[in-house]
């Protein structure tokens, strides 16, 4: 990522170089809302929002950041950007808000935007930098919505809350997966996409950094 | 540059500056959206009341459906009696909770749902026809494991039969204590009684372990212990005469229904201003 242009910076994040995709960043919320796909979609926006003006505003002031408070100056800023988007929420979309609870205020240690404030915004332009922000909160959102649809479809039978398989309990045919209503489908569903991904993309496969050594005698293991 | 930017003077100046205009931004958006949250909370409430009342439907139009089924009026705690003296659509039981001339103090043994101050007067909800309501729905809130459980229970009309109950605020343990709003516990409330036979100062209802049998018992959340106390606790205290006790002998003796009637006229006043 020597030169970066505007087109790259907006589109690497989605496919090339996916925050929760590649640099695993971010599961712990990509866990939590995924369960409906509104619920996602608005934790994708909100994040888009923090990530793009986090950027914005720490890349406008990143000639006097003093470096050794600079940590605390992006916290500041991401945090303050935080609350604005919860109260927001809890002005417009009250009934989202409380189903997402915690986890807008969660943002705020979300590792994707304040390693991009860190990575990218300290060292470049404010333009740029916002197209940065925009870009990774897109590449958090597809994950996001991919996961959500994936885990509403089979997991409830609907889609945006519309239901496109009817449920046994309504009625229907579909037996709905329980399990994927629950966190830890949502690790099956990132860990498939990453899959995917490095099958497309060969070069973001990592090279394994250590090797076991296989038990020479059965007797080592017991 | 770097050099001056770490001078004790520019780490000041620029930490400063950020958390002043950081806090400027954050609470222009706190009190700007204020009035809108506000509005957001109240109806949520309201569909709150319905839905422990058994009338919420999603999709219903609440503001509607509160306007024409439920009445809210403010009851003397100390007496029993209704007061006109607020006006029940905006009289905030916690305010007058916090403020010395309009509550009182609770300490050691008459606190044990952990309030410290209790308000003289509170509101209550009528449903249907407020002369003889089908049912009443009180507000009662104590200390849970960990921290203030609020919320709303519903009563038939003969001030004796639970309908329901629902928690619309409380930070209990999630799939523990948070159990509280799993709508199978809350459908074992239907039916159950406060007082068993004979005994009608002291409420007997209570949250029991190991499978509750009779009318006054609701089993305790399992894995739950503190929060099943807190309930019960908070369910003894609001519903003895130190609660709502004296309020609801009278729908038990039937005086209410005489006293609002006579009252019937002031609450149109009340409703219409």
């Amino acid at each position: 990522m020597s030169a970066a242009t505007p087109k790259g910076v907006l589109t690497t994040p989605i496919f090339k170089n996916n925050p929760i995709a590649l640099q695993i960043l971010g599961i712990c919320s990509a866990l939590a809302v995924t369960t409906s796909m509104s619920v996602s979609l608005v934790m994708s926006l909100a994040v888009i929002f923090v990530t793009a003006f986090s950027n914005l505003f720490v890349s406008l002031i990143r000639h006097h950041i003093p470096s050794s408070i600079r940590i605390i100056v992006q916290m500041t800023i991401i945090a303050s950007l935080v609350i604005v988007v919860d109260q927001i929420l809890k002005a417009y979309a009250y009934e989202m808000s409380k189903q997402l609870s915690v986890f807008v205020g969660l943002i705020i240690t979300n590792c994707i935007v304040m390693g991009r404030a860190e990575g990218f915004a300290m060292t470049n332009p404010p333009g740029l930098a916002f197209l940065d922000g925009v870009g990774n909160g897109l590449g958090y959102g597809f994950i996001l919505m991919l996961v959500g649809f994936v885990r509403e479809l089979l997991g409830a039978g609907s889609v945006f809350g519309f239901t496109v398989l009817t449920p046994v309990q309504d009625g229907g045919w579909y037996v709905p997966n329980g399990l994927l209503l629950l966190p830890p489908s949502a690790f099956f569903i990132i860990g498939l996409i990453i899959w995917v991904l490095r099958s497309v993309n060969p070069e973001q496969i990592e090279e394994n950094e250590f090797q076991m050594k296989e038990n020479t005698q059965p007797k080592e293991a017991v | 540059m770097a050099q001056s930017n770490n001078s004790i003077k520019k780490i000041l100046t620029v930490a400063f500056a950020l958390c002043i205009v950081c806090s400027v931004i954050v609470s222009t958006a706190a009190v700007g959206l204020r009035a809108k949250q506000q509005l957001n909370q109240e109806l949520d409430r309201k569909s709150n009341i319905l839905s422990v009342a058994n009338l919420y439907e999603p999709g219903m139009d609440v503001e509607d459906a509160f306007e024409s089924r439920v009445t809210p009026r403010v009851v003397d705690l100390r007496t029993g009696e209704y007061s006109d003296q607020f006006d029940p659509s905006t009289y905030d039981n916690f305010q007058a909770a916090r403020d010395p001339a309009s509550s009182r103090t609770l300490s050691g043994d008459r606190d044990i749902a952990g309030l410290s101050r209790q308000e003289h007067y509170s509101t209550v909800y009528l449903v249907g026809d407020p002369d003889d309501p089908e049912q009443i729905i009180l507000p009662i809130r104590g200390q849970g494991l960990w921290g203030l459980m609020r919320g709303y229970i519903s009563l038939e009309g003969d001030g004796n039969t639970f309908v329901g109950i629902t928690y619309y605020d409380h930070s209990e343990t999630p799939g523990l204590g948070a159990e509280v709003n799993n709508p199978r516990w809350k459908a074992q409330w239907e039916g159950k009684q406060i007082f068993a036979d004979g005994d009608d100062v002291q409420p007997d209802i209570a949250l029991v372990k190991g499978g509750a049998s009779g009318e006054t018992e609701v089993d305790a959340l399992s894995g739950a212990t503190l929060t099943s106390k807190g309930v019960t606790n908070m369910l003894k205290f609001w519903l003895s005469p130190e609660g709502f006790g004296e309020y609801l002998a009278r729908f038990r003796s039937g005086v209410a229904r005489d006293e609002v009637q006579g009252a019937a006229t002031d609450l149109d006043d009340t409703e219409g201003a």
